[in-house]
């Protein structure tokens, strides 16, 4: 909850407002598919160590904007930027290797690779994933400082007892562990979660959320897409609703909670008027 | 019929040069499809590039030498020119460009307005004389024990093609074990999300398939000196199909497969052509009226049996991992 020495106390509630420490911020990005525009963004900003959640109804192009943001879909325009710096039309592994790491809505985890590997692939700093580096030079130092790191990584989502087992061998709960362990291994400034609660049962839900909490205390900033208020009000400092590719609110959860907009976007215009 | 003959006909071809070159192709349809994923099915191309870019050479007055590091750089660079505009694309674009490459370079080759460059359809002889000058074996003398014996000329272009093919399971076991080969694997389960960990995908396809290219390049060299002869006619699409019926067999994404695969595969086709072809002149099918012809064309009916068993019984191959296999996209 955005409390009284939260960096977004005092910003108003308006959708596309300017934050104190912004460490992405979007303009004019729009992406049409045929006749269908599905993100159309006048202005966003994210502000540096929040936790925001990105919500919205159905189509609303929540994901479409985090595959633009991340290069894995191209927009026709638009600019943004991270930290001051143009990540238009950079390709998604530059992206990553930018600090911008994202998780998917269907998990994709490498099913015929053990799961320290899964977590070991995050790395960016290995030179033997160069062919000739995987060759000729010697990885096993960084490698077994990058495995040391990827298993504290492990122990804190729970999975290093499963450290040698294939991640095809997980159950789904487990394997959005996975993705996320899996992302913190590049070391992102800004982590980007494609409804991590999806499909994942009430106690894991509950031990995801301290885990992106904790992520948050760590220094990162989180934005991520879901569905369920009860978690969007328990976690979320700041709360961005998309409807039909437009920006229509933003503000502390209490606040979107209430918005009209909002119950309008989910429920309908008319809504509750007699018929 | 003399099962202990059949048997050795089966063996010496398992080891010998052939067997060796299908080996070493298949270490690299392997790596393209075991490790990286890659839908290749035109690897005949690869071979047919280095066999040619050999004998061109030689034919143009290069050494045998030169000619081979030709051959060689000839399949890496059919990857590159087939990799570039596929390998963006959904998997089954490579399957079709590299299929119809396969056969427009073999269509190609035989055609008589480059005859002055490959010899149209009667191909290149006679060029690997500088190979043969190194075998240190005398070319017509029969070494070994028992039935088990080699020519000095197969038996020298055999060792030298398991040595190559030695050093190819060296290559891959290095670079599979290596940090590259993880990034490679991790492309074949999901492109998506080894971008999304920082990973350039198209260029680790693009290394895959022109490594795996370089390999084919060299085994089809090693057939094409072992044989003095280029011939557009050894470069069909089913050779293609052998070879994957051979990574399959030995167990795709594995060291090893291949070249257990390769040996498999040759073993049973020459056992079962000589079994048919004893049992044909012992007049077991006299009933049916097969003559010698007939024969052949039975005998890849019963390979085709044999590999049916053999997956059949090991769906992952001879070497590869059941619990591997049975994960596939849960």
């Amino acid at each position: 909850m955005a409390t009284a020495e939260s960096p977004l106390a005092g910003v108003p509630f308006e959708p596309g407002v300017a934050k104190p420490d912004p460490i992405l911020v979007v303009e004019h990005i729009r992406r049409s598919f045929g006749g269908l525009t599905a993100v159309d963004v006048g202005r966003l900003e994210i502000e540096r160590h929040t936790i925001t959640s990105l919500i919205g109804p159905n189509g609303a192009g929540k994901t479409t904007l985090f595959n633009l943001l991340t290069g894995f879909d191209k927009a026709d325009t638009g600019h943004w930027h991270l930290n001051g710096g143009a990540l238009v039309g950079i390709p998604a592994y530059r992206v990553a290797r930018k600090g911008v790491v994202r998780t998917f809505q269907l998990t994709r985890s490498l099913a015929r690779l053990t799961v320290l590997e899964n977590v070991l692939l995050g790395a960016t700093d290995q030179h033997g994933e160069g062919l000739l580096g995987g060759l000729f030079t010697s990885w096993r130092r960084l490698e077994r400082e990058n495995t040391g790191r990827a298993e504290e990584l492990l122990e804190r989502f729970d999975l290093i007892q499963m450290r040698d087992q294939f991640a095809g061998s997980l159950s789904g709960g487990q394997r959005k562990l996975l993705e996320m362990a899996r992302a913190l291994m590049v070391n992102p400034e800004l982590i980007m979660l494609d409804e991590p609660m999806a499909g994942v049962n009430p106690a894991l839900t509950q031990s995801l959320l301290h885990h992106i909490t904790a992520l948050r205390d760590d220094g990162k900033t989180v934005i991520f897409i879901e569905h369920d208020m009860d978690v969007v009000q328990e976690i979320s400092d700041w709360v961005i609703v998309l409807a039909q590719g437009n920006l229509i609110a933003e503000g502390p959860p209490s606040h979107i909670a209430a918005n009209d907009d909002v119950i309008d976007a989910y429920l309908g215009r008319h809504h509750g008027e007699a018929l | 019929m003399n099962w202990a003959d059949i048997f050795f006909d089966g063996v010496l071809a398992a080891l010998g040069p052939v067997g060796a070159a299908y080996a070493l192709s298949a270490i690299g349809l392997n790596l393209q499809f075991g490790y990286g994923g890659l839908l290749n099915f035109g690897h005949v191309a690869f071979m047919m590039a280095g066999a040619y870019g050999t004998a061109i050479t030689v034919d143009l007055g290069g050494s045998l030498w030169l000619g081979i590091i030709v051959g060689i750089a000839c399949g890496g660079l059919l990857g590159l020119l087939l990799g570039i505009p596929t390998l963006r694309l959904r998997a089954d674009y490579l399957a079709i460009v590299t299929i119809s490459v396969g056969e427009i370079m073999r269509l190609v080759a035989r055609s008589s307005f480059v005859e002055p460059l490959t010899g149209g359809v009667f191909g290149i002889q006679a060029f690997a004389n500088e190979f043969f000058d190194l075998n240190p074996f005398s070319p017509g003398a029969r070494y070994g024990w028992g039935q088990f014996v080699f020519q000095g000329r197969a038996l020298f272009v055999s060792l030298v093609g398991w040595a190559l093919v030695g050093i190819g399971l060296l290559i891959t076991w290095k670079l599979i074990r290596s940090p590259w080969g993880r990034v490679v694997r991790a492309v074949r389960e999901d492109e998506d999300a080894a971008r999304s960990l920082g990973k350039n995908v198209f260029f680790y396809k693009l290394q895959a398939l022109m490594l795996g290219g370089a390999f084919g390049a060299l085994a089809g060299a090693l057939l094409a000196i072992e044989q003095q002869n280029v011939n557009p006619n050894s470069f069909e699409p089913k050779v293609t199909f052998f070879l994957y019926v051979i990574v399959i067999v030995g167990g795709a994404g594995t060291i090893i497969g291949p070249v257990v695969g390769a040996l498999t595969f040759q073993f049973l086709l020459f056992f079962f052509d000589s079994f048919m072809s004893s049992a044909q002149q012992q007049g077991w099918f006299n009933w049916a009226g097969f003559d010698a012809t007939d024969a052949a064309q039975v005998k890849l009916v019963l390979v085709g049996v044999g590999l049916m068993a053999l997956m059949a019984f090991r769906p992952q191959g001879l070497f590869g991992s059941r619990e591997e296999m049975l994960i596939g996209d849960r």
